[in-house]
């Protein structure tokens, strides 16, 4: 077993023992699985509308249920990943196992990538919970599986980003909910740079900005694109957050 | 195994180390002593690749601190202050973890984790979960983890705190054990526990070594000459000449308007009656006459508090102003 490997079980044995994981996990599910029914029941509902004007309707799963589901899921995750991650390096450093980590003979980008795959596969484990939906619609209804597939690629891609943010954020301060609340800014903004994008409108600058945020690159993936630019931005910008967050915990020795 | 030159470590303006330089022999164990703030953790933090100096040199095992982290890393044990544990693992999760991260798996790990185990006492909460562990044996816990991989050089920052009589006196056992096959620096409050351990003590105070040696050298060193201390209520303006006259006696320091005076007398010679025979019969009003010993509590009070001392400048003056 590499070093890393030892970190990344070390990690997933701490969350499973701590009740953090069962909380956040019951609330996502909850509340997924909350918005799916609704989505369904409105979708359901439209088509009693248009049977009673035409006669018959075809109803588009993808469109009215799926494609609505993945956009409210983003927000569900801006706000549970961080709490995910904000134990990560702060909680180390609290209670003086940083120290250790740190004379251990296992370098920092070492620490850093095990602790993001860490949490990175308890994510994939809960989002993996979540395909039990369309599983069941697609029991009692058609739908196109392509554009859910791709959309749970950009679930993926979405949480690794949010969860590298997570890292770096919990690397910046010995305080829990500091760390959540700063990841949870950061997120916010790097949102919010869309709108300011397309407030630019259609220059240079604009696209840029757009660029930067990730809300167009989700929406391309949720609507069934797999641009090679868009997961380019999402690897990419893991990685520097990830490096990001190695330079913090290597500053952190010099205090 | 451990060559420390000339390090200083600055945090912005303050100074924590000061051109410290030591050295620690294979198989030696070296004690740290000094007060809190001292540069103690500062000391083994810099040997443990944990943060670089800002200057000099620390090399250990023959890699530079530096140059070469990994290496030394691997070849050191580590108990910081706090023990660096996890509490919601269990005792065997938690070594597992940690013989991981240093490369070990198997056989060998499995048999490291019950050689400490069994050294350590450990048997019993083996599966119990850290965090229910009572301080003292999270503290052996922590001393479990440094010993794990069986390093050459152990680093333990104060690693008797928190443990019980008897087991303090089971942990020195083990340190003195460890010696000869191991070269290990620890730091200690406990003036008795570097007398009972280590074959050197090296006294630390404001960032600078201010004396190192053996135990027994270091209070010989001051026991050059007998030393006694006088209190008198109404000394004259002669007392000072007329102490001095005293035979035996070698030199007189008082200290100002308090009436404490401290002599010091030749070797193996006790001047007390003589000197409170000629304290009555003056009418000083002697109001106290004590021979001074010099323990190693007291050499380490004196060397690391010398800007209050009380009179003795002599004291610090007969021990050479190292560092």
């Amino acid at each position: 077993m590499t070093p890393v490997q030892a970190i990344i079980a070390k990690e997933l044995r701490s969350y499973f023992v701590s009740p953090v994981v069962y909380a956040v996990g019951a609330v996502f599910l909850l509340v997924v699985g909350l918005l799916a029914y609704l989505y369904v029941v409105f979708a359901g509902a439209q088509a009693i509308q248009l049977m009673q004007v035409q006669g018959s309707a075809q109803l588009n799963l993808n469109d009215l249920v799926f494609r609505n589901l993945f956009a409210s899921t983003r927000f569900i995750l801006l706000i549970i990943l961080p709490i995910l991650t904000m134990r990560l390096f702060a909680e180390e450093r609290k209670l003086r196992t940083f120290e250790f980590l740190l004379t251990s003979p296992i370098r920092i980008n070492e620490i850093v990538i095990g602790k993001f795959m860490g949490v990175f596969l308890v994510f994939l484990g809960l989002l993996g919970l979540t395909s039990i939906m369309p599983l069941m619609l697609a029991l009692f209804s058609d739908f196109d599986w392509y554009p859910i597939l791709t959309g749970y690629l950009g679930l993926v891609l979405l949480g690794a980003l949010f969860l590298s943010v997570g890292v770096l954020a919990s690397a910046l301060t010995e305080n829990q909910i500091v760390a959540a609340f700063v990841s949870i800014g950061l997120l916010l903004v790097l949102w919010l740079l869309s709108g300011l994008g397309s407030l630019l409108g259609d220059t240079a600058v604009g696209q840029a900005v757009s660029y930067v945020s990730f809300m167009e690159h989700y929406d391309h993936l949720v609507r069934g694109l797999v641009d090679t630019k868009d997961l380019v931005y999402f690897f990419s910008a893991v990685v520097l957050m990830l490096f990001l967050a190695h330079r913090v915990v290597d500053s952190a020795r010099w205090k | 195994m451990i060559e420390v030159q000339q390090i200083t470590k600055r945090y912005g303006q303050h100074t924590a180390l000061d051109r410290v330089s030591f050295s620690v022999a294979k198989g030696e164990v070296l004690a740290f002593l000094g007060p809190n703030g001292a540069g103690k953790t500062t000391t083994m933090r810099i040997l443990t690749c944990f943060m670089p100096s800002t200057e000099g040199t620390a090399k250990v095992a023959g890699f530079d601190c530096a140059d070469q982290p990994m290496e030394v890393k691997r070849r050191i044990g580590y108990l910081p202050e706090t023990p660096p544990v996890y509490q919601e693992l269990t005792v065997a999760e938690y070594l597992t973890f940690v013989g991981r991260l240093r490369g070990l798996s198997g056989k060998t790990l499995t048999s490291s984790m019950q050689r400490e185990v069994e050294r350590l006492g450990l048997g019993t909460v083996q599966q119990r979960l850290i965090g229910n562990l009572s301080r003292g044996f999270r503290q052996r816990v922590g001393l479990a983890q440094a010993l794990l991989h069986d390093p050459p050089i152990l680093i333990l920052d104060e690693p008797t705190v928190g443990l019980d009589p008897k087991q303090i006196i089971e942990i020195r056992e083990l340190i003195k054990n460890l010696a000869g096959s191991h070269s290990v620096i620890l730091s200690t409050h406990i003036l008795p526990e570097a007398t009972a351990v280590c074959q050197r003590v090296v006294i630390i105070s404001g960032g600078r070594i201010v004396a190192e040696d053996t135990p027994e050298q270091l209070s010989a060193r001051l026991r050059q000459s007998e030393k006694i201390s006088l209190t008198l209520k109404s000394p004259a303006a002669d007392t000072n000449s007329r102490l001095k006259a005293v035979r035996g006696v070698q030199n007189v320091f008082s200290s100002g308007d308090s009436g404490t005076y401290l002599l010091e007398c030749e070797l193996g010679k006790d001047v007390r009656e003589e000197v409170a025979r000629l304290a009555v019969a003056s009418g000083w009003g002697l109001l106290e006459l004590k021979a001074i010993s010099m323990t190693l509590e007291d050499v380490f009070l004196q060397l690391t508090r010398h800007e209050e001392a009380l009179a003795p400048e002599a004291v610090v003056a007969s021990v050479e102003p190292a560092g």
